[in-house]
């Protein structure tokens, strides 16, 4: 084995792997914001009186959940537009990343609104707080206490999930990486470069998260 | 010259199911044996063995599958190995699932309460003996509904085989979509397959948590 490793190549395109890495962090953190919401407004339609919103719920986090990332952004970006409903690359990805992060979310965030004690809503009620009031004020803050680790677990993997939607030429790490590759042949060290933006990423995503969940979930339990 | 999107276009797709479900279980069956060790690693009295399954686990579940799959794609060819996409997408895939598979069974092995381990200890059982006829049996059926739900995250993943040429579902989706112009139909029939193999495991997977969680 002769290879000679060359990262040297890579250095005048430094510039473009930090903007790789800038769009992949907004990417994220717009598919992230966006999905919690979604994720909130599902696990609160699981729960409805109406049968059909919570017929609505379980198939849209069944059927994301039970298919594949590529194949959902695929049919958003490819299969939509047969319908008369086009995007341009960067809000088909955003609009697949909402989806999916909101999904798995959906299902984490149930998991947190069970674990809260009935007795909660029911001092909720005494108190004369409307139904909304206390889904905002005494189970939404404590159910994402319950489940912020598993949450930010959820948003982690969206943030690795960006990387596929390179394949619909959405601008971002993976993608920008696969240009200069084609420019400089250097495949491998290229991807080596990526995956260590990447991991430093992804470690920076769960450090943030930890520093929210110690500063905003810290409060004594009893 | 467009095809129509017939009885034959949607049997195309259909194929490349074969592929998925091979590709799935030979990561499955490769992960399961390199996991194990990992989880044994991870669980080992030993530091620096412990570090190394850690920062193995770290690598996979903090980098994205498919830069994983570009990695031995391209590498491979420049270490000198000729291999052919089969034999790629198997070792990336097998890495991947071996990463998750292993910090799974870790979890498995440590929710075996420490007695068990102390009781062995005190038959005088050695490590190997220790682990295949005490913990590893109870740790087994901790971890079934985890193992069963990350199959699905695995036959999910094998799709961005597509991204590096892999003829598989989603490739032959692909395909299909861009020969007959419908891609909503072709993408549309990909997606009800991969429904059809992933929702009975998340299903099984959910009840299997379910019944375990009630005996433990």
């Amino acid at each position: 084995m002769t290879y000679q490793f060359d990262f040297s190549v890579l250095l005048p395109y430094w510039e473009q792997l930090l903007r790789g890495c800038w769009l992949t962090v907004l990417l994220s953190a717009v598919s992230i914001s966006a999905g919690l919401m979604i994720g909130i407004m599902t696990a609160l339609a699981k729960q409805s009186r109406f049968a059909a919103a919570r017929i609505a719920a379980s198939t849209y986090i069944e059927i994301i959940r039970n298919t594949p990332f590529l194949v959902q952004v695929f049919f958003i970006f490819f299969g939509l537009p047969a319908l008369g409903i086009s995007f341009q690359p960067w809000s088909a990805a955003i609009l697949a990343l909402s989806l999916n992060c909101g999904a798995f979310a959906a299902e984490v965030i149930r998991g947190g609104i069970d674990a809260i004690a009935r007795g909660q809503y029911e001092a909720g009620t005494a108190l004369g707080l409307k139904p909304l009031q206390i889904f905002r004020y005494i189970v939404l803050k404590p159910a994402l206490r319950i489940i912020f680790p598993a949450l930010s677990g959820q948003f982690v993997l969206t943030l690795l999930t960006t990387s596929i939607v390179s394949s619909i030429s959405a601008e971002e790490l993976t993608s920008i990486a696969q240009s200069i590759d084609t420019l400089t042949f250097r495949s491998f060290e290229i991807y080596i470069v990526a995956t260590i933006l990447y991991l430093t990423m992804s470690f920076g995503f769960a450090t943030l998260f930890k520093l929210i969940d110690r500063l905003y979930f810290s409060y004594p339990v009893k | 010259m467009i095809r129509q999107f017939g009885l034959p276009e949607a049997l195309a797709i259909l194929s490349g199911v074969q592929a998925t479900v091979l590709l799935s279980l030979i990561a499955f069956a490769g992960g399961g044996v390199v996991g194990l060790a990992i989880a044994l690693m991870r669980t080992s009295e030993r530091a620096w063995l412990r570090r190394c399954a850690g920062f193995y686990i770290d690598f996979f579940q903090g980098t994205p599958l498919l830069l994983q799959l570009f990695l031995v794609f391209y590498g491979l060819p420049v270490l000198g190995y000729k291999v052919n996409p089969w034999v790629a997408v198997a070792i990336g895939f097998t890495l991947h699932a071996s990463a998750f598979l292993g910090e799974i069974w870790r979890g498995s092995i440590q929710a075996v309460p420490r007695g068990q381990t102390e009781a062995a200890c005190a038959l005088g059982l050695g490590y190997a003996s220790r682990m295949r006829d005490v913990v590893l049996p109870q740790a087994m059926r901790i971890s079934v509904a985890p193992t069963v739900g990350f199959m699905v995250q695995l036959i999910k993943g094998t799709s961005l085989a597509a991204i590096i040429g892999f003829v598989e579902l989603s490739r032959s989706a692909q395909i299909i979509a861009s020969a007959t112009y419908k891609p909503l139909l072709a993408y549309g029939c990909a997606a009800v397959v991969y429904f059809v193999l992933c929702f009975p495991l998340s299903r099984l997977s959910l009840r299997l948590e379910k019944r375990f969680a009630v005996k433990t």
